[in-house]
């Protein structure tokens, strides 16, 4: 259980630990929805119709049997906030359920990034680019004479961190496909 | 209904128009407000030869709708409405937004155009689920014919049960067309739809522990006791009166608890009894059933109720926390959860004597008279119009629908409520036009029944197309007008907050009501002395048809007290206004 559902539930009522009200989190949410025709309007829609933050959004079908689709949201907002951002989806009614992979103990997050860089033939920007690939597992997608593509998994931090040291060598462009997320072991 | 009964477990071939009456008489359905038009043809001609199904048509798809509420409202029932696609669809919005803000169940079918037109900017095509997304609890556009009795059903479901709301099915012709199978509704079932409305025990004891040491508590109540049904409504009364506690309701919850029982403080929140808002500023447990903290109801956040612990039981988890932090959450249909309080309680010994301070504070408020008015001998002050129909219609078996502004506030003070599903109001968006089609509909629910719209004479004439509906369907309402020749609250306001430049809201040029009345089909009767008021009600009461009464009240009256905007409970005022009641905060507020 969650500490966003251990506050709702009205067992532990009493014991609403939020400490600092009015401190921004940052959350990824995994909403399993039916995929039917515009599931992905309604959550979008409801974000902006309430004024809540994404930073990300990620979704594709998981289950074709099941129909079901998985929507990953990264959010922010205080503690209130995403209780009730988790609430109003799961008022939605092709929302199955709502999981905060966050706060979740198992909650497990991975983006992919594509970045192109700079780097002429015999430049030390091109050797400092591969090295620094290299320490970060990155993979050269497309070579060029002037420049690379690399793919890199992992947690958005470590993206954010290589996008960071690709700038001064000559970061070009960057493509990222938002949070994706799941959870560790078996379900119950 | 023939025959219909043993056909409910199998399957049919028929066409799409029919699966949808079909549907409908196995909803049980009786009747529904509609407007035809080109892309629901098919439907209407379904209708046709469905003689059993009343469908009444209205003059303009926005009474439809209004109409579906009012009969929703009185019955417990869905709503049903059915209009075109295009300009049927956008005129719908504005009923289907206030059945979302006061959780009414409505369903409402709407004409598309043919699937292979849609996206083309087709005549009278809209996106109408695109539009409706955010203002129904669901909506569907049914792409194949076999799919359409599945979604009539789960329509039904969705739209009666959890927190009730409507529910938009937008039809294509061609599917209104195309032969497929009908299904009947039995074992309908969502596949993630599953509304929670058991409480949970553990949450129902930790609100009973409280309870039992309250020393100031209060029962907050609001529409979720209607919604709930009539078992609700009995259930809260024999819970109020084993504990002693007072209890308020919000504007959609009157009725549940009867105004004339010993603990009823009045009407809560911006427009409601002093004794009620400053009990709730000063209870130490309030106990919220059904209602949702709106901003009406509260009035300053940061100054709402600061020395007490809430119970909150809403059938919606979206609705705890999201304005006032609560302490027990008990999420649940409140007619359970009331049931469960009172049983829990009554296996308790409780201790009414210690309410004693509490209830002699609480008479010190009811001494104040908040809504006391100054009688005038030559003018009828509007308050002493609505205590006047009170007095003439309350042993009769009446309904009461409003519109919205000062009259709605002054019916709300002074009329009073006895049992639930007698009072129908536009609470949430606050709807001018929605009393007379809400009316209709009540009416065509309650045929014998006296039904009467207390209105304004700005309001009446957003939907007064509909009293054309009323005489073609032989829908006797009554419409109360109180006309004081203003928007009296947008005027209110703007001597409140505005300096008193009363920038556009005099109602200049009215109708003669009463040559209005007489030209619809109607009656009309005009009153402006008090002397003559009572049997002009009568009159009223007495004619056997549509009225439009048109009584001319005091201009310039204030609807007291209030609660400013930006404003904490107990900084009611009672009386006139000095134009430095609201802060710079307050202003921006609505």
């Amino acid at each position: 259980m969650t500490a966003d559902q251990d506050k709702r539930a009205p067992q532990s009522a009493y014991f609403i630990d939020n400490d600092e009200p009015d401190q921004i989190v940052r959350r990824t949410l995994a909403a399993i929805v039916d995929n039917e025709p515009g599931v992905l309007a309604r959550v979008v829609g409801l974000f902006s119709a309430r004024g809540y933050n994404i930073e990300s959004l990620t979704v594709a079908e998981v289950d074709r049997k099941a129909h079901q689709s998985r929507i990953t949201i990264v959010t922010s907002g205080t503690v209130d906030i995403i209780a009730q951002i988790k609430a109003q989806l799961e008022r939605l009614v092709p929302v199955a359920r709502v999981v905060d992979i966050t706060t979740a103990p198992a909650g497990l997050e991975r983006e992919l990034a594509l970045i192109k860089v700079k780097a002429e033939t015999g430049s030390d920007e091109r050797v400092e680019a591969m090295r620094l690939s290299d320490i970060f597992r990155a993979r050269v997608l497309d070579v060029t004479l002037e420049s690379f593509i690399f793919e890199i998994t992992g947690g958005s931090s470590k993206i954010d961190q290589f996008i960071e040291l690709m700038e001064p060598l000559g970061l070009v462009q960057v493509s990222r496909t938002g949070v994706l997320s799941i959870q560790r072991g078996l379900p119950d | 209904m023939n025959g219909t009964e043993n056909t409910k477990d199998t399957t049919l071939t028929m066409t799409g128009a029919e699966i949808v009456v079909r549907a409908l008489q196995d909803q049980g359905v009786e009747t529904l407000f509609g407007y035809p038009g080109g892309a629901v043809l098919p439907i209407y001609d379904a209708l046709f030869s469905t003689p059993e199904l009343r469908h009444i048509l209205v003059r303009h798809e926005q009474g439809a709708g209004h109409a579906a509420e009012g009969y929703a409202r009185s019955t417990g029932k869905p709503g049903v409405c059915l209009v075109t696609s295009g300009p049927g669809a956008t005129n719908m919005v504005t009923p289907i937004a206030d059945a979302m803000m006061d959780s009414i169940p409505m369903v409402v079918i709407t004409g598309q155009v043919p699937s292979h037109l849609i996206g083309t900017d087709a005549f009278q095509e809209c996106d109408t689920v695109g539009i409706t997304r955010c203002c129904a609890k669901h909506n569907y556009l049914v792409r194949d014919v076999n799919d359409l009795a599945r979604v009539m059903h789960e329509a039904f479901l969705i739209a009666t049960t959890g927190r009730p709301g409507p529910v938009v099915i937008d039809i294509p012709k061609d599917i209104q067309f195309a032969k497929g199978t009908y299904k009947g509704p039995a074992g309908t079932h969502h596949k993630t739809y599953h509304p929670a409305s058991d409480p949970d025990p553990m949450a129902i004891e930790a609100a009973l522990d409280l309870m039992r040491t309250a020393r100031r508590p209060i029962f907050y109540t609001g529409g979720g006791i209607v919604n709930s049904g009539p078992e609700a409504s009995i259930a809260l009364r024999e819970l109020v009166a084993e504990t002693g506690f007072p209890i308020t309701s919000t504007l959609m919850g009157l009725g549940s608890y009867p105004a004339s029982g010993k603990n009823w403080l009045g009407m809560v929140g911006m427009h409601g009894a002093y004794e009620a808002n400053h009990a709730m500023h000063d209870c130490d447990v309030m106990i919220c059933l059904g209602a949702r903290f709106d901003d009406r109801v509260t009035g300053r956040l940061d100054a709402f109720s600061p020395h007490s612990k809430k119970i909150h039981v809403d059938i919606d988890p979206s609705s705890i926390n999201k304005t006032v932090r609560v302490d027990i959450p008990v999420i649940a249909d409140a007619g359970k959860a009331i049931k469960a309080l009172l049983s829990g309680w009554r296996t308790q010994q409780h201790r009414r004597s210690e309410l004693n301070d509490w209830w002699s504070q609480i008479n010190g408020w009811r001494e104040r008279k908040g809504f006391s008015y100054e009688h005038l001998k030559d003018q009828i002050k509007p308050q002493y119009a609505i205590e006047r129909l009170y007095e003439l219609t309350k042993s009769r078996n009446t309904y009461i629908t409003t519109e919205v502004g000062q009259h709605q506030m002054w019916a709300a003070q002074h009329y009073h409520f006895e049992e639930p599903n007698r009072w129908m109001t536009s609470g949430g968006l606050g709807t001018m036009g929605y009393g007379l089609p809400a009316a209709l509909g009540v009416q065509a629910a309650h045929p014998d029944a006296l039904v009467i719209d207390i209105a304004g004479e700005a309001s009446i004439q957003m939907c007064m197309q509909e009293m054309s509906t009323a005489i073609q369907h032989r829908l006797p309402i009554k419409i109360f007008i109180l006309n004081n020749e203003w928007m009296g609250m947008v005027r209110q306001w703007q001597q409140l907050l505005h300096g008193e430049r009363y920038s556009h809201s005099y109602s200049d040029s009215l109708p003669d009501f009463v040559a209005l009345a007489k030209a619809y089909g109607g009656h009309g009767i005009q009153c402006r002395n008090p002397g003559d008021l009572d049997d002009a009600i009568q009159e009223m009461i007495d004619y056997d048809g549509p009225v439009l009464f048109d009584c001319l009240v005091t201009k310039d009256e204030n609807c007291f007290p209030m609660i400013p905007s930006g404003a904490a409970h107990n900084d009611m005022i009672l009386g006139e206004i000095t134009g430095q009641e609201i802060g710079e905060a307050g202003k921006v507020l609505v």
